[in-house]
């Protein structure tokens, strides 16, 4: 049985101080069902997550308390992914018709503060100032740069397509286009990476209602297919976050085996695809996606970002809503807003940021520490 | 006087001069891990065995730790005597990537490929007032 999305919510990304996590998620959950013109109680499971904004199953106290089966789904910043890809396999095996996917989160300002315990390490890791993601970050596209020529300025160029994309989505957080200078001479936080190349923790909820592929049109107009969903961890000698050693072979990250897997599994390539979310957790992120989900080859993304490639305008235009670097990462909902803005795309209903040609295929690919992809196709 | 001791016992010999990193190689399948593991990464075998990883190494990559890290980051810094340090892999002669703080804290110290040695520092005091140590790497041809 094939899977359908007719449901589409979102709780604008940003900060939202009258209210909880919970609230968050819960706004988005309706919104999604009033997409679908679809009550709660026809709701016959849901998959939801959540960092640090709460338990996702206590929705039920704010949604209604009806007996579905309710998991909460915990897969750090893949956790939308990863809940979409279980609310997929639910409807593809036959056991269930309808469900809701929700995701939401209110993180605290700054870097995240992982606890060492909880990755497998000891304490001498975190005290001595090793445990942020955001040193991996700067040493991941560091490293990328020496080997593929990859310069500052297309790092620029990804930022300020971020900023650009986010003041023409009305949902987004950082809705102010950036100029080149602003970016350019902003403080640096981590080794090439500034402050307006790295995404922020936020709030926010995102939800949708997946079905049968069958029972899809009954529910919405226009309903978008998932092709597929896929999700993968790391292989040994892939370059990971928090590892306090790394083999001398470098391996394929799980993006690669994700988007290899999705591919052959949607039987389309990535000349297939017509708009794209991309992991942009920092700018250096988007950019070794292109070619790990397969759209270029290392290094050709100098030439891609100079000439617009990636831009709502050009031949593959990704994060088209500012990306997580416009909206920001409530770590449970973010995976879920990529999925919301294809099928945005992909029902003509982008408005400003509409892109042209009337798109098809859509492609989202999300990156969580340390070491999980999930990337899903869709299509008209 | 308190005698200093590692913050975390069995990353690096001490006190030894020169100290050296202590990691662990699989007898199965000959690959590297630090800090040494029970298990192996790489063939999921449990025939470990601890091997002295060495003090020198290659700058694999690099960054700069800019601002002063929330908890876990546990120094006796203030946010008005934190000092940003550099972060790296370095890749010693084994091949294995370790990653280290580094005595370098700004980009025109630090290149891909340079060589790097490892130094032992005071993490802190402990309640007793005995200073706690952790290794670094530094540029090899730098002179104390």
């Amino acid at each position: 049985m094939d899977v359908a999305i007719v449901g589409l919510g979102m709780h604008p990304f940003g900060r939202t101080p009258s209210m909880t996590g919970l609230e968050q998620g819960a706004a988005a959950a309706r919104a999604a069902l009033a997409d679908a013109g679809v009550d709660f109680k026809k709701m016959e499971f849901a998959y939801g997550g959540s960092q640090d904004g709460g338990n996702a199953d206590s929705l039920v106290n704010l949604l209604g308390l009806t007996g579905l089966q309710f998991t909460n789904v915990a897969n750090g910043c893949a956790t939308g992914g990863s809940s979409l890809h279980a609310a997929y396999s639910a409807i593809k095996s036959g056991q269930y018709d309808i469900g809701l996917v929700v995701g939401f989160d209110k993180h605290d300002r700054g870097a995240f503060n992982a606890k060492p315990a909880d990755w497998g390490l000891d304490d001498w890791y975190g005290e001595t100032g090793l445990m942020l993601t955001t040193q991996y970050f700067g040493m991941k596209i560091q490293r990328y740069m020496h080997d593929h020529g990859i310069s500052r300025e297309t790092l620029i160029r990804v930022a300020e397509k971020a900023f650009r994309n986010g003041s023409l989505t009305p949902t987004a957080w950082r809705k102010t286009a950036l100029s080149w200078e602003e970016i350019e001479n902003a403080p640096m936080v981590s080794e090439p990476l500034n402050k307006f190349m790295f995404c922020s923790p936020a709030e926010g909820g995102c939800a949708l209602i997946v079905c049968r592929a069958d029972m899809a049109h009954q529910l919405h107009p226009r309903p978008i297919y998932l092709k597929t969903a896929v999700v993968r961890s790391r292989n040994y000698g892939s370059f990971e976050v928090f590892s306090p050693s790394q083999p001398p072979e470098v391996a394929n990250s799980p993006t690669v085996t994700a988007s290899q897997a999705a591919f052959e599994l949607a039987g389309v390539g990535p000349e297939d695809i017509d708009v794209a979310q991309l992991q942009d957790t920092e700018v250096g992120a988007e950019i070794m996606h292109m070619a790990e989900n397969g759209f270029c080859e290392h290094g050709d993304q100098e030439k891609w970002l100079a000439e617009g490639a990636t831009e709502i305008t050009g031949r593959l235009p990704v994060n088209t809503d500012g990306g997580c670097l416009a909206n920001g990462e409530p770590v449970g909902a973010s995976g879920l807003r990529q999925v919301h803005e294809i099928c945005v795309q992909l029902r003509g209903e982008g408005g400003a940021r509409q892109v042209a040609g009337d798109p098809q295929v859509g492609y989202t690919h999300v990156y969580g520490a340390p070491g999980i992809s999930g990337v899903n196709i869709l299509a008209r | 006087m308190l005698e200093a001791k590692p913050l975390h016992e069995g990353l690096f010999t001490w006190p030894d001069a020169p100290p050296s990193l202590i990691g662990s190689r699989c007898l199965d399948c000959g690959e590297h891990a630090f800090p040494s593991q029970s298990s192996c990464r790489a063939c999921s075998g449990q025939n470990m065995a601890d091997v002295d990883l060495g003090n020198e190494g290659r700058l694999w990559t690099w960054t700069i730790q800019s601002f002063m890290p929330k908890t876990p980051y546990h120094t006796d810094e203030t946010p008005e005597t934190f000092r940003p340090y550099g972060v790296g892999y370095i890749e010693l002669a084994c091949g294995l990537k370790v990653e280290s703080r580094l005595r370098e804290n700004k980009a025109d110290q630090l290149e891909i490929g340079m060589p790097m040695r490892l130094e032992i520092i005071t993490v802190r005091k402990d309640d007793e007032g005995a200073e706690l140590l952790t290794f670094q790497f530094c540029a090899a041809e730098e002179q104390d």
